[in-house]
């Protein structure tokens, strides 16, 4: 089922910067606000951040954010007042939860199974055996005169 | 008429792209001289019927033809000629034709040097190519002909989309397909050598070349992606981890993987069966990457025209190809694979690790990229995975891949000296962290930059090794000018391409750790300050464009009383689509870039403006250049074209037909 | 052997979730409202700007419709006559959320294609619609007589959506809530 946002308000995504300057009277609140707006996902310009997104319902979502950290609310407040309406779709970064520890944890475990691939690779030919052949002195004269009379592709 | 022609000629071209696939493909199942013969000329006529396909549509566009739907859809008689030329490409139609032209090419390319390779080998790969060009002139053909008319003809058309009419759109596609298309000749390789039943190093010298020229415009297009993003769109990001961006990030890091491989298959005989699997895998990366913005199952900024008639078609042609190449590895390589012996700390070592790293890193993109899609598939909800995640999980693999990088190429084959390394990297790592240290504190940025830090240590860790190891090079026959030119350009490539990455390190580190925005409400003659400069707004004015109109701002910068650039951000309304635009303005430096944006109007006859600073940026394209620059070295070194030669005079036991 | 038919296993399960993400939409975000209590809000109406109306309005019937709208929203034209028709035939009460709109527009708006409302309430500034998760417009929800939210549709009403979607869930509440 396709979905058609009306008012076409998406077709202007990623053109206009159509952002309102506000400013906080608390500089710990200004940051607080600033590190807040990248993680929150645009629904309408469902490719940008709200921090950057033009569309008027990211301009009133900006609005709410603004006066929840005017009024003191903690960055966590904040978004779980987003998701409560929105759902998780309106955060860039997944809550760490059953649902995401595929996500957030799947990295770190093919990294260890790749150590595990490297270790296995590596400790195979510890067992193999290693160092090189040893060479007679007549095979030395023969690989000296090899390798001078032609520069094979195994030069360094 | 001539439209018909150029649709006519396409047809032709799949013709012949049936006929470079089955007959070489056949021949050399059955050894039949004749039929493999087909594959070459099969090869330059697919190729000349394409490029016709291609002009017609040009000339579609450059005269205003109306009546092909396509031309209708993306220009329109106000479009600069410019525009006209690189429209072709600006939709879905256009630019699948413009990949399968680019197939073509690089598949005469690898024609003209067939003759370096035995006969059958080369019919193979060259029927690879050309089963790939059957399958995307198959869609062409069926789903998404640019050729379509439409009665009755328009006045006017619908105009290029605003955002891709600017320079950076002229040459960033190209260049991405260029990349994307030129791993097919690794595939192509690939799997003709698992056909064949016989990869060994001459597989691999083969392979290195087209694999690292791929790789290089890969490089570019990734890079000129980025920087047109970061001055065309006006938010002043150079990455967002957007799904396609992903989609061309990851066959880069495999990619990157598979040049390091390739080298241990070329001068050990090994690493054969991951060599194989990283080539099949990035190509499969690049098709994948060509189903995600045209299937409609991403939300992207890049996506075009969606529709899941054509999801569907790419996805069966996606199955086939990497699946049966996949179904090949798994059949063929347990034949084909060597088993080589080497020390935990050797060269070896070092470059598995450095394959694990970035498989691993490409997995994780891969995994945050679709895991949106998992989980709606699996009817659990809607999530969104966005740069917080990606840079969480991305960066802390990314940094002991730059360790190995600086010290792999000082480790010896088979069996490194540990002791040696050990204090080389004493020598350089200490240094390096004092100077990154001293940058911290002479900059005045405080000592809390923990990531900046390491940045910039691994990055004079990178600089300092590759130094090193050039000087250690020359050491042994003198610093004159003859024993520079000795060295192989494969050397110097390497070198220059890992300090691209360190440049691209300082760049994205400072950066990220620096950069400073504000939007503030200006009226003309008030200003804003911003990481010490002040940008004052000195009016705002009305012009007109070729088919737009705009409201432009003069913005003065200044520092310390002085000025330092003059600013004119406008505001676009293209006449046509009615779209705003907002086109930015910005001072570009060496140390820093100064950028402006227009927004909207307030009351009381101010404006929204939006400034940024954004300290050592260009750096990160700068590393990028260098980094493809070193890829250009080493394709051009000598010992590809020496080995070659000698592959022809001296007969390789064994490496014919079979 | 096993281990080199590992990547084919791998791509194969890749692919059996690309073909499902086909028949998907992924700009679609579903509402995490559905099942809970009906947000809670007081507005004027769009007919008498003194009277308040408030969610409790909504907890009345077996089922009781919320269309969100505006005048300058094109696909509510389209969906209009759909929507009219269809709440007429089955006699169902409906509530309009005019959001982010001009009320003079509103009403000559009403007065060119029909007032199948019951209320409008005025959310001028979008606060409203925020509570509710509306994030594009159109939009329908439907409530039961507990106030709580059992649907939510995203976009304009279509007779398929209608007669697969919604008019069985209704029925339902009808039988569950007694007679209309």
């Amino acid at each position: 089922m396709r979905v058609l946002i009306a008012g076409m308000a998406w077709l202007l995504c990623g053109t206009a910067l159509a952002i309102a300057p506000r400013s906080f009277e608390d500089p710990a609140q200004q940051r607080q606000f600033e590190a807040l707006l990248p993680e929150l996902r645009c629904l309408v310009c469902q490719n940008e951040t709200l921090a950057d997104s033009e569309a008027p319902l990211a301009e009133d979502l900006r609005r709410e954010v603004a006066e929840m950290v005017r009024a003191g609310h903690g960055s966590a407040d904040i978004k779980d007042f987003l998701v409560a309406r929105y759902g998780d779709f309106v955060l860039y970064r997944p809550t760490v939860k059953p649902l995401t520890y595929a996500l957030w944890f799947g990295p770190f475990a093919l990294l260890l199974l790749g150590s595990g691939i490297w270790l296995a690779l590596t400790r195979r030919n510890r067992r193999a055996g290693l160092g090189s052949p040893r060479l007679s002195e007549a095979e030395h004269q023969r690989a000296r005169a090899l390798l001078d009379g032609e520069r094979g592709p195994n030069a360094p | 008429m001539i439209i018909e022609w150029g649709h006519f000629a396409l047809v032709l071209a799949f013709l012949l792209a049936l006929c470079q696939t089955v007959f070489p493909l056949w021949g050399a199942a059955r050894n039949r001289p004749a039929w493999m013969a087909v594959a070459v000329p099969a090869a330059w006529g697919q190729l000349l019927f394409l490029a016709l396909s291609y002009g017609v549509l040009t000339y579609a566009f450059v005269s205003h033809d109306f009546s092909v739907l396509y031309v209708a859809q993306n220009s329109n008689s106000t479009l600069p000629l410019i525009y006209r030329l690189t429209g072709v490409w600006g939709g879905h139609e256009g630019s699948i034709l413009l990949w399968v032209l680019i197939l073509s090419g690089w598949t005469v390319a690898v024609a003209a040097s067939a003759r370096q390779l035995p006969t059958a080998y080369a019919a193979r790969v060259i029927g690879v190519m050309g089963a790939i060009s059957v399958g995307f002139l198959a869609f062409i053909l069926f789903t998404s002909n640019p050729f379509v008319r439409q009665f009755p003809v328009p006045v006017d058309g619908q105009d290029l989309n605003p955002l891709l009419q600017d320079p950076g759109m002229v040459i960033h596609p190209p260049m991405l397909y260029m990349g994307y298309v030129g791993f097919s000749v690794a595939f192509a390789l690939a799997v003709a050598a698992l056909l064949g039943g016989r990869l060994d190093a001459t597989w691999a010298r083969w392979s290195r070349p087209w694999t690292t020229a791929a790789w290089m415009f890969l490089t570019v297009g990734i890079a000129l992606g980025s920087h047109w993003a970061y001055y065309e769109l006006g938010w002043g990001g150079w990455w967002f981890w957007d799904p396609v961006e992903n989609a061309s990030f990851m066959p880069w890091l495999t990619g990157t993987a598979l040049i390091h491989s390739l080298a241990v298959t070329e001068k050990r005989d090994g690493f054969k069966a991951w060599s194989v699997l990283l080539a099949l895998t990035t190509f499969s990366l690049s098709l994948l990457g060509t189903f995600l913005v045209r299937s409609g199952v991403l939300t992207s900024v890049h996506a075009f025209a969606t529709d899941p008639g054509r999801g569907l078609f790419i996805l069966v042609f996606l199955t086939l190809v990497v699946g049966g190449s996949l179904m090949l590895y798994a059949w063929r390589a347990p034949r084909v694979r060597s088993l080589i012996t080497f020390a935990p700390l050797s060269r070896e070592s070092l470059l598995l690790a450095n394959n694990v790293l970035l498989v691993v890193a490409a997995a994780a993109v891969l995994l945050g990229t679709l895991y949106p899609l998992a989980v709606d598939a699996l009817g659990l909800g809607k999530l969104s995975v966005g740069p917080p995640y990606f840079n969480t999980v991305f960066v802390p693999l990314m940094l002991p891949l730059i360790v190995l990088m600086g010290l792999g190429p000082l480790v010896a084959w088979r069996q490194g000296r540990g002791g040696e390394l050990a204090r080389v990297a004493l020598r350089i790592g200490l240094p390096a962290l004092g100077l990154a240290l001293l940058c911290l504190v002479v900059f005045g940025l405080g000592w809390r930059r923990y990531l900046l830090a390491v940045s910039l240590w691994l990055a004079f860790w990178t600089l300092g090794f590759s130094l090193y190891g050039i000087g250690q090079r020359l050491g042994r026959r003198g610093f004159s000018p003859r024993a520079w030119a000795q060295l192989p350009r494969g050397f110097y490539g390497m070198h220059l391409a890992h300090a691209g990455i360190a440049l691209f390190m300082i760049g994205a580190g400072v950066v990220s750790a620096l950069e400073a925005e504000r939007v503030v409400r200006l009226a003309p003659g008030e200003s804003t300050e911003l990481a010490g400069y002040a940008f004052r707004l000195e009016s705002v004015y009305p012009i007109t464009g070729p088919n737009y109109t705009a409201e432009e701002a003069l913005i003065v910068v200044s520092r310390a009383g002085r000025e330092v650039a003059r600013l004119t951000p406008q505001k676009r309304l293209y006449t046509v689509r009615r779209q705003a635009m907002t086109q930015t303005a910005f001072d570009a430096g060496m140390t820093r870039d100064l950028f402006a944006a227009l927004g909207d109007p307030l009351p009381g006859g101010a404006w929204s403006v939006r400034v940024h600073y954004k300290p050592m940026v260009r750096w990160i394209w700068m590393g990028t250049a260098l980094m493809a620059l070193g890829g250009l070295l080493a394709i051009t070194d000598r010992r590809y074209r020496l080995a070659t030669a000698r592959v022809r005079s001296t007969p390789m036991k064994g490496a014919v037909g079979a | 052997m096993m281990r080199f038919l590992l990547p084919l296993g791998a791509f194969l399960l890749l692919v059996a979730l690309l073909y499902v993400g086909l028949g998907l939409n992924p700009r679609e975000v579903p509402s995490p409202l559905v099942g809970r209590p009906a947000p809670a809000f007081v507005l004027p109406t769009l007919a008498d700007p003194e009277r308040r109306i408030s969610e409790q309005d909504l907890a009345v019937a077996p089922v009781t419709l919320l269309n969100v709208w505006a005048s300058w929203c094109a696909a509510c034209v389209e969906e209009h006559p759909v929507l009219s028709a269809w709440v007429k035939r089955r006699g169902l009460p409906l509530v309009g959320l005019n959001y982010k709109d001009d009320s003079e527009q509103a009403r000559a708006w009403l007065a060119r294609f029909g007032n199948p409302f019951r209320d409008i309430a005025v959310d001028r500034d979008g606060r409203v619609g925020i509570d509710w998760g509306v994030y594009g417009v159109p939009e329908t929800f439907v409530i039961d007589r507990a106030g709580i939210i059992r649907y939510k549709h995203i976009g304009p009403l279509t007779p398929q959506v209608i007669v697969e979607k919604l008019d069985p869930l209704i029925d339902a509440l009808q039988q569950a809530g007694g007679a209309p």
